[in-house]
Order: structure tokens, then sequence, then C-alpha cells
């Protein structure tokens, strides 16, 4: 078995979690090929972030598992599954708040650091050089990102647009291999969502990423997203490419009302 | 870069200077002062210690901990324990007889201060452990628990801390230089680990801690960590504590000791080293200035009686004026650098020169 | 140990849990809307205790008057610690109302010292309250079995407000969801400061039956009880009045027994509440009888 043979980085198999009486995601299996770009779509509440937690391991599934580069991930703590390589934005902005934007920057290149936090103060010189290349690093992070003038502006006084940039970039310090977008055009205008296509489209090109995104607007979804699951009441409903979807009645009956396909 | 490079050998050369200062004012100090003025400066250092202690654990990492005074019992008995001989331990020993190995060791001063933090460090690792899984007030409410704890057991623990009779006649070994030399090294290790990347995690848990593990972070591991550095200097400090006021009881490390603490910290500044240094000078002094209104005095001929308590009651005052109008404290969260030192000073000379803008740079 | 002894105990125990439950209660009903630990609250304890030595000793009042005064002076108390300390800091992070809580703490505390002095008072405790009832051997006093009563009265009493009121109502909302409660046009301050009346008016009861019952009161008097009331109200998890009423008691029980069946043990006396405290958040973060709050990612 060697791992080419497998094409898909992630894969969650039946996966189905339970809170109290509620089943708030059931029986989800979901392919994810690599270098793709896929959406998670569906009404409010359908379970949609609760995918993205038991991904990135801060809920454990009652049932199935999730296997990220053909190795079962499931039940890991966050911080281990980051160290294998996924990555995540939040739907509401969780940047560190009191920090600059290069520090938060500097704060996901942790955890590719090799060196013990001891060997700083003792000025170990293979520490100090990491600690040099981690702010370098970052410094070029920041200035891909355009939000170089804001290097030394805490989080938390950065304009919206910014403060979202910034969470994909300090996403990226992690060096990931498979990046989970949560609503990453919520509050922008067309063309702020417009250029965040292209941008989306770019990062998977540079940093050769798989994406998986959770979005509303609907001309984001369907126009970067090559694969798609509907979600709803923690069911997934149907799956397929933008086009077949569109054409589904169970997913229009899902989003009746809400006119999403209009635009 | 060029620019940055000056900049930082200026600011070496400044650090330099201000340390050499340092040096010639505690020397002048101990040779013209009076053991009370010694005493007060003493306290300061000390204090500052114990201040940074503390806020790297609730400053820059966001746990709410108010085990100090807890931790300032071990490194004081430990230390204690170390420094005496054989012979006076015998001696003071009375309700029990001291047990082997604490009855035969016999360490220097600065072993034994390394020794207290080093096994406060230790045993707040054990602590941390349970402990540290908790948030919050919770952890606040555990950590005073165990504060409380290690209390009682050392009162109860007469073959090795002699009990409530506690353990006098320690060798009054922290003079100035100690004490001094102590509270630079702890900046040193302060400075140099929280500028860096390992600083940015510590307040990455503070901020959101949530956010961190996504970062990979392993939360726990920092933070137990930032609770054991923290329990490392307390240990330290109660050490150097125990050696300036050659006198410890069990009763002496009970909250209220991690109150002053607590206030010098809020005071200065969560999550400013600056802040603490700066707070535990202000509170030291004012603490001790403030005994004069618990002494009896003389106003117009009119004998005053002096008031036990009044002097807690005005700093619980300050405190609650501190947190409820200027909750960020002396220097919220920044800290001093010569550039802004030098701006400020320069700043007169700037105004002179472009008049016109001056209004916008104030 | 006879058999006697042990009912003797057990009335002790029963006496002091209830006692506990009391304070307890006023530590839950504040941290199930503030989620604030009222550091303060046993201070108030403290308070209830001198005002009714006062009433008593210098006014001369008669026990009943002097003890609902008292009662209402703590409430009073209770009220404006909330509204000066705690009220300007609803919004902002919870550990800075927790420091300005241990600030008033310290600032009663030291008060009282200034006031009242360091000086232990010793409080008259009326005769009939103290002269022992005789059943067969087991001799029990008449306040082993008061205080435990009253106790009993003043918890359904709240429950009946908690649980049958509008202003009990309100209560139970704000601890769901302050700010729909907010929104839904209650007055939530004025709510809050009926809970810290209501905590205080308990503590203050207890107070006044901790002083009849071990008759010594001083400044600090209310530090040990208050630490132990609030890990009872862990204990019985944090939120629930009858979970606090119910650990008050199992925290005296634990503490009346240890004494009386393991001698050697009483210097950790007053460790032991602590120990079950941590044990206790470790094990079973949210009580006995607590619900689970689950944390929003």
């Amino acid at each position: 078995m060697t791992p080419a043979k497998h094409k898909n980085l992630l894969e969650l198999r039946d996966v189905t979690i339970r809170f109290g009486g509620v089943t708030a995601v059931r029986n989800l299996s979901m392919d994810i090929p690599k270098d793709s770009i896929v959406g998670l779509i569906g009404p409010n509440g359908a379970g949609k972030t609760t995918v993205f937690n038991l991904i990135t391991g801060f809920y454990r599934p009652n049932e199935g598992f999730i296997r990220f580069r053909d190795r079962d991930i499931t039940g890991l703590p966050p911080h281990r599954i980051c160290g294998k390589g996924i990555s995540r934005t939040f739907q509401n902005i969780r940047l560190f708040a009191n920090e600059s934007a290069l520090e938060n920057i500097m704060i996901g290149c942790h955890v590719r650091r090799k060196s013990a936090w001891w060997m700083m103060p003792l000025l170990i010189p293979s520490c100090v050089r990491e600690e040099k290349n981690i702010r370098e690093t970052a410094w070029k992070l920041l200035a891909t990102m355009g939000l170089e003038q804001y290097a030394n502006v805490p989080a938390v006084s950065l304009p919206y647009g910014a403060q979202r940039r910034l969470e994909i970039a300090r996403a990226l310090a992690t060096e990931p291999s498979l990046l989970l977008l949560d609503e990453p055009a919520a509050g922008m205008n067309p063309q702020e969502s417009t250029e965040l296509m292209d941008f989306i489209r770019h990062i998977r090109r540079e940093y050769e990423l798989t994406i998986l995104l959770i979005e509303h607007d609907m001309k984001v979804v369907m126009g970067v997203c090559e694969h798609l699951w509907v979600l709803e009441y923690g069911q997934c409903i149907a799956s397929g490419t933008p086009d077949e979807i569109q054409k589904n009645p169970k997913v229009i009956e899902a989003y009746l009302g809400e006119e999403v396909f209009d635009a | 870069m060029q620019q940055k490079k000056k900049n930082r050998f200026r600011d070496t050369c400044l650090t330099i200077i201000v340390i050499v200062l340092l040096g010639c004012f505690l020397h002048y100090a101990q040779n013209h002062f009076n053991g009370y003025a010694i005493q007060i400066i003493n306290l300061v250092a000390v204090n500052a210690i114990l201040a940074l202690s503390m806020n790297i654990i609730y400053g820059f990492t966001g746990m709410f901990s108010l085990g100090q005074a807890g931790f300032m019992a071990i490194g004081a008995y430990v230390s204690a324990l170390c420094v005496l001989t054989p012979e006076q331990k015998e001696m003071m020993w009375i309700l029990d007889e001291i047990i082997w190995p604490f009855s035969t060791i016999h360490t220097s001063f600065f072993v034994s201060v390394v020794a207290g933090g080093l096994i406060t460090a230790f045993i707040s690792l054990l602590i941390a452990l349970p402990v540290l899984r908790l948030g919050g007030d919770y952890l606040g409410i555990a950590t005073l628990g165990f504060a409380e704890i290690i209390r009682v057991v050392i009162t109860n623990a007469t073959p090795i801390t002699n009990g409530a009779l506690g353990i006098k006649g320690i060798p009054l070994h922290a003079n100035m230089w100690w004490n001094y030399g102590w509270l630079l090294f702890t900046l040193y290790f302060m400075i140099v680990l929280l500028r860096s990347n390992f600083g940015n995690v510590f307040k990455a848990i503070r901020d959101d801690e949530v956010a961190a593990k996504v970062m990979g972070i392993n939360t726990f591991k920092y933070r137990v960590i930032s609770f054991c550095i923290g329990a490392f200097f307390a240990g330290v400090g109660g050490a150097l504590m125990g050696n300036l006021i050659t006198t410890i009881d069990p009763k002496m490390f009970n909250f209220l000791l991690t109150f002053n603490i607590l206030m010098i910290v809020v005071a200065g500044g969560l999550g400013s080293l600056t802040g603490s240094i700066l707070g535990s000078v202000i509170i030291t002094v004012l603490l001790e200035w403030l005994r004069i209104v618990e002494e009896p005095m003389t106003i117009l001929n009119f004998e005053i009686p002096g008031i036990p308590g009044m002097r807690m009651v005005i700093f619980a005052v300050a405190l609650l004026v501190i947190i409820l109008f200027r909750r960020e404290g002396l220097m919220g969260m920044r800290e001093f650098s010569w550039d802004s030192v030098i701006g400020f000073l320069s700043r007169p000379f700037n105004r002179n020169k472009n008049a016109d803008t001056g209004k916008e740079q104030a | 140990m006879t058999s006697a002894m042990f009912i003797q105990h057990f009335f002790n125990a029963l006496t002091l849990g209830s006692l506990y439950g009391l304070i307890a209660i006023g530590y839950t009903m504040v941290y199930g809307i503030l989620r604030l630990i009222n550091f303060a609250h046993g201070d108030i304890f403290m308070m209830g205790a001198y005002f009714i030595f006062f009433g008593t000793v210098s006014f001369f009042l008669p026990w009943g008057v002097a003890a609902v005064l008292a009662i209402a002076a703590a409430s009073l108390c209770g009220v404006i610690i909330d509204r000066i300390a705690y009220q300007p800091l609803r919004n902002a992070p919870r550990i800075s109302a927790l420091i300005s809580a241990i600030g008033v703490s310290f600032l009663i505390e030291n008060l009282a010292l200034v006031i009242f002095t360091g000086l232990p008072r010793p409080v008259v405790q009326p005769e009939w309250l103290v002269k022992p009832l005789a059943f067969g051997n087991v001799r029990i006093l008449p306040l082993g079995l008061v205080v435990p009563a009253i106790s009993f009265i003043l918890v359904a009493a709240l429950l009946w407000v908690v649980y049958r009121t509008k202003p009990g109502l309100a209560m139970r909302a704000i601890s769901k969801d302050i700010e729909t409660t907010r929104l839904l046009g209650v007055k939530v301050n004025k709510i809050i400061a009926f809970t810290f009346a209501l905590g205080s008016a308990l503590a203050a009861a207890s107070g006044i039956m901790w002083a009849l019952r071990y008759p010594q009161i001083h400044p600090f008097m209310g530090v040990l009880p208050g630490f132990k009331a609030f890990i009872a109200a862990v204990f019985g998890g944090i939120g629930s009045i009858q979970g606090a009423m119910v650990g008050g008691l199992i925290l005296g029980f634990i503490e009346i027994m240890l004494v009386a069946f393991f001698p050697e043990f009483s210097g950790y006396r007053d460790a032991y509440a602590f120990i079950l405290l941590i044990a206790i958040l470790l094990v079973k973060p949210t009580g006995l009888l607590g619900e689970k709050l689950e944390e929003k990612i």
C-alpha cells in the first residue's frame, strides 16, 4: 500500500456526533482529494462548523473515523492535528487581540519550531537562529498578504478586511497542507468577494494547499469550489459538482425561500 | 537595518550605564543609609521578583493563580533548612526532633536559594498537572486552596519545619547585592523569554486559548511551563524574603502576602514587566510609609492613638480604585523602551524645531 | 465511641453544616447569575454577627428585633457592595470583578478591625438555648435543634421566592442568559441587587446563629467559614440552591466527624475542605447537582 494509491488527503467515514440528545452530525462521509478546493454548504445550524470542530479535534466523534494522509487522526488533540498539517480560520475571527499582526503570524510559526523554551534564556545559538528565522518568515508572510503596514499594530485595531486576511496568514504560518476556511467571505461586498476567490486560488497554488471552505455566499462557492457537500440537520443530503448541486431538488428544497441561487 | 543595529548598540550601552548607576546607588546606600531604609530597598527587590513571578503566570499567560504565598513558603523553608547549621537546627527544634536528612544539610546561601526555587518549581509541577486543567476563577480558588494546604502541612510537619514555632535566627545573608543580583537575573530571564516567540505563545494562550490550540500550541504544556517558571521565581523570592527578615513561620505566608503581590501586579499593569518593577517600588514604599497611620502620633498636642488595620483599609481602597477606574494599571501592557524615553526627553527640543507641526505631535 | 456521643456529634454536624449551607447559598446564587466568586460574602456573615452583638449589647434590643435589624443591615451592605464594586465591572473580564471582590473583602475585614478592634468579643447566649436537654443519656443543646430548624425554614422560604415569584423567575432567567433577559425588559441590575440582598440576608442569619453557637466574634471570623461555604457551593454544584445546602451539610459532617473519629488529624481540620475542593473540581467540576456549561467554539 503506497500512499500514492490514495488520492484523498482527508477522509471522513460515517462520522456521527451527539450532544446530549441532539445529533449534530449524522453519518457524514467525505473524501477530499489532494489539491482541490471543496465546499461545505447548508442552512444555518446545519452543523457545518461542527464538522470543522470534528476535523480539528475539538470534538471527538461518537462514531466513525477521520483519516488524514492515510493516518487515523480521530480523537487527537487540536494541537497535534495542527502539527499534522491541518489549519483553520474561524467564523467569528479569533485573532490574538493584544498581539501585533507580526506576532500573530509568529505564533503560527511556533508549531514547526524545534528548539525548546529553556534554550532561549541560555541563548543557545540554534535557538536564537530559529528565532530569527521565525521573525523573517513572519515578515515575508505579512508582505505577501499586503499587511506590512500593520506589522506592529495590535490585531484588535486592524480594519475588518485586514483581520480576515491576517487570520488566513496566521493559518498559513503553520505550514498546513489542508486549510479549512469558515465563511471567509462573511461581511464582504461583491467586489471584495471576487478578489477573495482569486486570493483563494492563488494561495492554493502558492502554498500547495487543499482547501475546504464553509460559505454562504453562493457566488463564491459556485465560483471557486470543485466539489460540494450539502448539510441539513447534520445530515449530508447531497454532494457533487456545483452544477449538480444547483439542480438537485433536495438542495433546492432545503434552501427554499432563501433564494441563494439567484446570484 | 543600519539604523536598527545602531539603535541596538545604543540601547545596550544605555542599559549597561543604568545597571552601573544602580550599582553605585546600592553601594552608596549600603554605606550611608540607615538600616530601615536599606531594609526597604531590599524589600523592593524581593517584591519585584515576586511580582514578576506572578505576572508571568497571570499577566502573560492569563492563569489567575493565587498560590504565590504557598510557593514562597516552600522556597523560604527550603532555603532556611539548607542554610542553618546542624547545631542551630538541633537547638531550635523543641517539639519534635528534626529528622534526617534535614538535620545534616548545610549549604551556602546561593545554593539554598537555588534549591528553594527548584523544589518550589517541582512541587508546583505536581500541583499544575491536575489543577491547570481548570480555568478562570476556579483555577484561582484551587491554587489558593493549595497555598492553604501547603501552610497547614508546614504547620503540622514539625519534624521538618518546626511547626507553628517557625524558624528563627536565619543568618542575614540576603544583602542588597544578592537581592538585586537575583532581581537582575529574573528580569533578564523574563525579558529574553517573553520577548521571544515563546513569550508570544504564552500571550496567545492568554488572549484566546481555542485559537492557540488551532495554531498547534500544546496549551496545557505551555501553561504548565509558565506556572512552573513563576513558581520557581516565587520560591526564590520566598527564600530571599526569609533570609531578609531572618524569621519565618507558617502564619506569615497567608493570603495577605499573595494579596500584596497581586496588588503590585495589578497596579503596575498585567502583562508588563516594567509595570511590575514600578509597581513594586511604589507599593513597597507606600506600604512602609502607611505604617505611620498605624502608629500613635501627636498633632497640635492631641494624642491620636495608632489605628491597627488602617493601613490595609487604605490599601484595599487603593486596589478597588485601580480596578474600578484604571484597570490596565500604570503601564497597561506597554513596556519600557529606550526609544520611548528618548522620544519623551527630546520632545521639548523637537517642539522648538518644528513649531508649526508641534500641535499634531502633542 | 458510644451511640450517645455519636448522636451529639450528629447534631453538632447538623448545626455546623446548615450554617455552612446558608452561607453557601449566597455564593451559589451570585455565581449562578454573575459567574463571580463573591469573596466578600464571608465578611457579610461576620457583619451579621457583629450587628447582632451591638444590637443586643449596646442598644439592649431583644434578640428577635436585633436579629431582624441585623439581617436587614447586612442585606443593605450586600446591595451596596454590588453597586459600588461589582456593577461597574459587569462588562469587564471576569477576573477583574474577582479582584474587586478580593479588594472588598480585605476592605471590610480591615475596616471591621479598625472600627470594632481586633479584640474577640464574647457573645452572651440566651440561657434557654444552651441549657442541655437530656434524652436518656443523650444531652443535646437546644441550639443543635433550633439552628437546623431555622435554617431549613429559611431555605424553604428562599426556594419559594426563587421558584414561585416573579423576581425569582427573573433571577433564573438572568442565570440562563443575562442579555436576552435584559432585552425582555427585566431590570437586570435591580434583580441582581435583590439576589445580593437575599444571599446576604441568609449569610447574616448564619452569622447570627454562628455567634450563638460559637460565642466569640472577631473581624476575621468570616474568612474560613466563607471559604468552606464556597467549597460547599462548588461541591453541591454551583448555581443550585439545594446543592449548596447539601454541600454545606456534607462539609459540616466531614469536619465534625473527622475531628471526632480521627483526633490525630485535627491539625488538618482546615485543610480537608480545600483537598475536597480540588478533588471535586478534578473529578466532577459541575458538582453534585450542577448543570454543565459548554464553552462555545
